[in-house]
């Protein structure tokens, strides 16, 4: 005999019940990228009252342009940490795939475009070979990226001589960083956005009310779609007014921001909808429940650290894009502010646990601290210490949240 | 009760690792709709007699019928085939994965290639009411936020999902505390009352004096009784567990 028993699904009551079940998912420890958030708010206001310069047209422009190469690179890193693994050569992955690339365009005349085909597939080929140390022959990820961040700094020296740097003369690939999109394309792409987010939503309901399934109130849709539209207008408005301190005119949305956008929401999309990303947690979470659910469990680490390569590889692009040339020490420093990024954000170093809008919270948070007190024309070793300080608190609070039991992962 | 073919039934069973034999030709069956206990103390080849059913080491020697064919269970593919499901005693679920999300984990149900997350959480919902399952707060709560019982619950309920004609559970009692185990217990029946053949491992015999239909008894790779709940006491069951009573021929 079974007796109909009515078993909630998370998506019952209204706005202001699910206003309480947030509140308490918070309490619980699922506090997500929330103290990444209020991050950004504090260091706004913080750095709005020491410098005139940190909210000016030219600024706010340029935080996101500094943050993108760090944003990508933390995104990469997320990929890995998900499984409770590092990538600690992702930074110098990125250097020896950009090095390939200069050496072929330079050296070799090679067109841009299958030179940057082979440095990405060189990046593709490293990351495979990560994870294949890692994950089948069990090499932990921390060694295994150790060695590779020592000798790939060799490499790049080898391919480009000591102190070699090989400037980059192709537009199209300096535009990525340097150019921006006309005004009206700023307005195109928040609208492609609002409209993308708001069909997926509107898609998602539809299949749940025809699974007979409740759904949650419009009006949080209604909510999240303002708040898209209100921070995305302002932003492109603003980026849209001519920052240029010249007589030429300098307004826009930066290129690398449309780009950027593609690339997190096709990876969001992969680790929310798809069978990959479900298994990618699983092995995060209890690579043992996983294994015996019939799971791939070392295929899917040495996908991990495919991606991981591929993003950082990305990331590499954006960096060698802004400043225009390649050289030897390409990529080094930038791999642990990515971890600190994706920390911050609300990634867990414990696996399992972390979104790519964490990295994308965290690695503005990063890139705020380095501007904010660059403009305060504090010493870099302060920066360094105040980043130090925000990833021990960061970490400090993930660790304290798993050990009250809660979890982050969606 | 009719009891008609058994869903899975064994005859001279073995076992050995290298010069040691655990399994010394052990008979034993299950029926659907029943609750079969396996007990006997530490050692008596409890643990060999369900790694073999689960595939995982598969036996030496002796017949494996299952709802009266001649099968082979070699690999946990093969027995989860045959639908066998085993909840261990570590449970196996993830934490930072929501109910039904490790209810179908590495079975996801797809739509265009895309997660079906509805048709999902509509059948996981399913399961959990077919056991009348009422203490958990939400199917989309995350793993890591349940107690122990509600985990067990989870592990049991997916095997209801996967559509299991023989459960296994190892010791699915021995972490709880007093009111989760009269849950747990209360689902094992349940279970069984929709039709599956459930076999639980324990060392708690007034346990299984609760929930048992039949009660089988290991002692050194040999099954020394199959007792009706009904016609049998504590003391015996202990007795045969011991080994200070043996029966010979038992069947």
């Amino acid at each position: 005999m079974t007796i109909e028993t009515s078993l909630a699904s998370g998506n019952e009551g209204n706005v202001r019940d699910q206003g309480k079940a947030y509140i308490s998912r918070i309490k619980g420890g699922e506090m997500g990228s929330l103290p990444g958030l209020l991050g950004i708010v504090v260091l706004t206001i913080v750095f709005q009252i020491l410098s005139p310069f940190f909210i000016t047209k030219l600024n706010f422009t340029n935080l996101f342009v500094q943050a993108a190469e760090l944003m990508m690179l933390s995104a990469a890193l997320v990929f890995v940490i998900l499984l409770a693994e590092i990538d600690l050569a992702a930074g110098v992955t990125a250097g020896v795939s950009m090095a390939i690339f200069v050496e072929l365009i330079q050296a070799r005349n090679w067109n841009w475009i299958p030179a940057l085909v082979v440095a990405f597939i060189a990046g593709i080929a490293i990351g495979a070979f990560i994870g294949f140390m890692v994950a089948k022959i069990g090499v932990p990820s921390f060694v295994v990226t150790l060695a590779f961040f020592l000798g790939f700094q060799g490499m790049q020296l080898v391919l480009l001589g000591e102190g070699g740097v090989y400037r980059i003369e192709v537009p199209a690939f300096l535009a990525i960083m340097n150019n921006n999109l006309p005004t009206w394309g700023g307005w195109v792409m928040l609208i492609v956005c609002a409209v993308v987010s708001f069909a997926i939503s509107i898609w998602d309901r539809r299949r749940r009310s025809s699974t007979n399934l409740i759904n949650k109130p419009f009006a949080i849709v209604l909510m999240k779609l303002s708040a898209l539209l209100v921070i995305g207008a302002g932003s492109v408005y603003y980026m849209n007014l001519n920052r240029s301190q010249g007589p030429i005119p300098i307004q826009g949305v930066p290129i690398v921001i449309p780009i950027t956008i593609v690339i997190l929401a096709i990876g969001t999309f992969v680790l929310d909808r798809t069978r990959f990303g479900r298994h990618l947690y699983a092995v995060g979470g209890n690579p043992e429940a996983a294994r015996r659910a019939g799971i791939k469990v070392v295929a899917i680490r040495i996908y991990a650290f495919i991606i991981c390569s591929f993003l950082a590889v990305v990331s590499g692009v954006f960096h060698a894009s802004r400043i225009g040339s390649v050289d030897g020490s390409a990529g080094r420093t930038i791999v642990l502010s990515g971890v600190a990024a994706a920390v911050v954000g609300g990634v867990s170093l414990f696996g399992g646990r972390g979104r790519l809008s964490h990295a994308v919270v965290g690695s503005i948070v990063i890139s705020m601290i380095d501007n904010g007190l660059g403009l305060l024309q504090m010493r870099a070793g302060v920066s360094f210490l105040v980043q130090g300080g925000v990833l021990l608190l960061a970490a400090t609070i993930d660790a304290l949240a798993r050990r009250r039991g809660g979890v982050v992962s969606r | 009760m009719t009891l008609s073919v058994p869903v899975i039934e064994l005859t001279g069973v073995r076992k050995g690792f290298g010069p040691v034999e655990v399994l010394k030709g052990v008979d034993f069956s299950a029926y659907a709709g029943q609750v079969t206990a396996l007990v006997g103390d530490n050692g008596a080849g409890k643990s060999t007699l369900i790694k073999g059913l689960a595939g995982v080491q598969p036996y030496d020697e002796g017949l494996v019928r299952f709802a009266g064919q001649q099968v082979e269970l070699n690999s946990p593919l093969a027995a989860s085939h045959y639908g066998i499901e085993v909840v261990y005693q570590d449970l196996a679920l993830c934490e930072n994965l929501d109910i039904v999300q490790n209810m179908f984990l590495g079975k996801e149900e797809l739509k265009l290639g895309t997660l079906n997350e509805p048709a999902m959480e509509l059948q996981a919902t399913k399961a959990l009411q077919s056991l009348s399952v009422k203490t958990v707060k939400s199917v989309r709560q995350k793993v890591s936020s349940l107690s122990g019982g509600q985990r067990q619950t989870v592990a049991i309920a997916r095997s209801v999902l996967r559509e299991a004609k023989l459960v296994i559970l190892d010791e699915p009692t021995a972490a709880l505390g007093v009111a989760q185990t009269e849950q747990v217990l209360n689902l094992v029946k349940r279970l069984a009352s929709n039709g599956v053949a459930v076999i639980i491992i324990s060392h708690n015999i007034s346990d299984v004096f609760k929930i048992a239909d039949q009660i089988s008894v290991l002692y050194l790779g040999r099954m020394v009784a199959n007792l009706n709940t009904k016609q049998t006491n504590y003391d015996e069951v202990i007795a045969y567990i011991t080994g200070a009573r043996s029966q010979e021929g038992v069947r």
